[in-house]
């Protein structure tokens, strides 16, 4: 019998893995890919199916919200639950009946510049890891600028258009949303921030702008927020978003969307 | 017109035409979204009986998006065979379903009849017909292509090699495609989707993959997937272009959402077969389509997702093309929730294409929010294997780092050539033997590590 080592076939251009971190030079046995590798792609999905089906931790944020010292209201989309949430993407987009009293009751029914949110999109791993640490840099330099802020909407079963309707219940110029993207193989922790001036029912993604790829590994929390704000004021001084907003200022397109 | 059915004396009432074909769909998540699909299995079971009764010549007399309202419906009435579709004029759906299936329906006959069936009557009867008939006769159908080589024959089952790489980088692209020759890839075309649409960064991978090409002499074509427009640009500034890529889908307006119209592709069509650069033949459009791009762009006009589906191989089948496949599980669990419902419209894309004539590939995949693992795309690779889809994806482990889903890894088209006994396209098999890639079994050679190919200057 052969020895434990020479079972499974090594290739011999390992070398090239320099060059890409795609699964190349994975070796085989007959034909297949050998067991060590395998396991691995399944550990890396595993990591990615969790992250689809982890929840918000609402403990957690409001105590870092309660940190930030700034105010917040639990939300929840139309979409009861994950299943529903993954097939109907337009119950995603549409905020609870309830939701309304909860904003009145957060603001005091005010009107504000700029309305954020928090929604677990496709990984709530993500949101629950980052968008704190994330909000910790982007309120003060929002702050800086004199615009007011909405209290901050955390939202379970959300997608990005959900920010056009607490957008638009806040009257705000522009809404932020703060959301979890699909977790690549790779990349189980992706958090996204989408843009829109003016806030409405039926906008489309290509009237939004996208801050991509926002984790450790990826872009920095502190990267991220300044890219974000500059784009906030942008968008708030030319009173636009979107492609035409990308054009002008000339900042990298999107890498997806959460859906 | 009105469609009426009636089991045990309750009488099922289907308005028009395409409401029928979207209540007899078998179920998936795309359908329920749109508000189109049928409200009960009984509901659904008693479209399929009314449909199966309906003759094919209904589809002629009526349409499931207007004439004067949309391109490809005309293309699909005025290109109809009158003269291939009299010998099954008489037909009903229930019928041609039969016939399908019967030894009279030989390979011969089935590719005489391919431009008598428009994809309304495809897609009709793949509705009525299970997974199992969709393999048996789908595996009757043959449909060659060639420009360097020769995709289709039987027997033979061929992958598109691709290399992605989040940012387009030269050397991260040539290491994946040393990786997937070495691996037996690449015969269907070596195909990558570039990171960006820019004209410059798309031009730079094409003079690339020319050169690897030709010093190596692989019988092969290569293809970068920007849009159609960048790629007509960069045909008139003198680019290599082997294969031109486009998405398309089967309604006007989906297409207005992609950024094409017939006209557009007739013009990028001639450019390509302009070049003259296939050395077999001159099919040289590569077509990417998937059941739900009409619903995901609000331009699917009522019409169940899996006719619009056949409605874009009408189109595809106006420019000869060299490879189309199906992106199935990449548009989401939306539109096709699980591995169940992935499997059931690979089978019905690779079939409703083949009948139409189509070189059908399928791009065996999933993401990661659908119900779907790494065994179901073993289980729906063997059943393509055997319905003799002409090809699938080559990545990398199965992990395309840049669109960032699960297709097909080259190891995965190995395990289906070796369970079938399938081998590479003709030419590329001997490449793969003058290079000491396999031997004359089509077994893998260990090879040496200063191998020619990988001596490419990295």
């Amino acid at each position: 019998m052969p020895d434990k080592n020479e079972i499974a076939r090594q290739d011999p251009w390992e070398m090239l893995k320099k060059f890409t971190d795609a699964r190349i030079a994975l070796g085989r046995t007959g034909v297949s890919i050998p067991v060590k590798e395998n396991l691995q792609f399944k550990m890396a999905h595993a990591f990615a199916r969790d992250a689809i089906y982890t929840k918000m931790d609402m403990d957690a944020l409001a105590r870092g919200m309660d940190h930030l010292d700034h105010p917040y209201c639990f939300l929840h989309s139309r979409a009861e639950n994950r299943e529903q949430y993954l097939q109907r993407p337009d119950l995603g987009r549409m905020l609870s009946a309830d939701g309304f009293s909860t904003m009145e009751e957060a603001s005091g029914d005010k009107s504000y510049d700029i309305c954020i949110n928090i929604a677990d999109g496709l990984s709530a791993t993500a949101v629950n890891l980052h968008s704190i640490a994330l909000l910790h840099e982007i309120l003060p330099l929002l702050k800086a600028t004199g615009f007011s802020v909405s209290p901050v909407c955390l939202i379970e079963q959300g997608r990005v258009a959900i920010g056009d309707e607490t957008g638009s219940y806040f009257q705000a110029k522009l809404s932020i949303i703060l959301i979890g993207e699909r977790p690549g193989l790779s990349s189980p922790d992706s958090l996204g921030v989408y843009i829109t001036y003016h806030p409405q029912k039926g906008n489309t993604d290509a009237m939004r702008n996208c801050v991509s790829n926002i984790r450790p590994k990826g872009l920095s929390y502190s990267a991220a927020a300044d890219k974000i704000v500059y784009l906030i004021k942008e968008s708030i001084r030319l009173q636009i978003s979107g492609v035409a907003l990308k054009d002008l200022t000339a900042i990298p397109p999107p890498q997806g969307l959460d859906e | 017109m009105q469609y009426r059915h009636t089991i045990q004396n309750h009488i099922y009432t289907f308005n028009d035409l395409k409401t029928l074909m979207a209540k007899a769909s078998p179920f998936r998540s795309g359908d329920a979204l749109a508000g189109v699909c049928s409200d009960s299995y009984q509901e659904r079971v008693a479209a399929q009986m009314c449909l199966a009764e309906l003759p094919l010549k209904t589809f002629l007399s009526e349409v499931v998006i207007p004439y004067e309202h949309d391109e490809v419906t005309r293309l699909i009435i005025d290109t109809h065979d009158e003269t291939a579709f009299s010998h099954i004029s008489y037909f009903t759906v229930g019928m041609l379903r039969d016939w399908l299936l019967s030894d009279e329906a030989t390979t011969t006959v089935l590719n005489q009849l391919q431009k008598a069936i428009t994809p309304e009557m495809a897609a009709a009867v793949s509705k009525i017909m299970r997974n199992q008939d969709l393999i048996l006769a789908a595996q009757k159908m043959e449909v060659i292509t060639r420009f360097r080589n020769t995709i289709g024959l039987k027997g033979r089952f061929s992958t598109r090699l691709q290399p992605n790489h989040p940012t387009d980088d030269l050397k991260g692209i040539a290491a994946s495609i040393i990786d997937g020759l070495m691996y037996a890839g690449g015969d269907a075309v070596i195909g990558i989707n570039p990171a960006t649409d820019s004209p410059a960064a798309v031009h730079r991978i094409l003079q690339m993959l020319d050169a690897l090409i030709s010093r190596n002499e692989i019988p092969t074509q290569s293809c970068v997937l920007s849009h159609v427009t960048t790629t007509l640009q960069l045909i008139e500034q003198g680019a290599p272009v082997d294969l031109v890529f486009q998405s398309i889908g089967g309604t006007e307006k989906t297409n207005t959402g992609f950024g094409i119209n017939l006209s557009l592709l007739q013009e990028a069509y001639e450019a390509g077969l302009s070049l003259k650069r296939g050395t077999l033949g001159n099919n040289c459009m590569y077509f990417e389509t998937g059941q739900g791009s009409s619903l995901s762009s609000g331009s699917h006009e009522g019409v169940d997702q899996q006719t619009c589906e056949a409605r874009a191989y009408a189109v595809a089948r106006q420019f000869a093309p060299h490879l189309v496949n199906s992106v199935v599980g990449f548009i989401g669990p939306e539109y096709l929730y699980d591995g169940k419902q992935i499997t059931r419209a690979a089978l019905e894309d690779h079939f409703c294409g083949k009948l139409l004539g189509l070189p059908m590939g399928m791009d065996i995949c999933y993401t990661n929010h659908a119900e779907a693992d790494q065994d179901d795309m073993d289980n729906l690779l063997l059943l393509m294997g055997v319905a003799g889809c002409n090809f699938i994806m080559g990545v990398p482990g199965a992990d395309d780092i840049m669109l960032n889903y699960q297709s097909t890894s080259f190891h995965d088209a190995l395990y289906v050539r070796k369970a079938l006994g399938l081998k590479p396209a003709p030419e590329f098999e001997a490449w793969l033997m003058k290079q000491g890639i396999v031997d004359e079994q089509g077994k893998q050679i260990p090879v040496h590590k200063d191998h020619p190919l990988l001596k490419y200057t990295f």
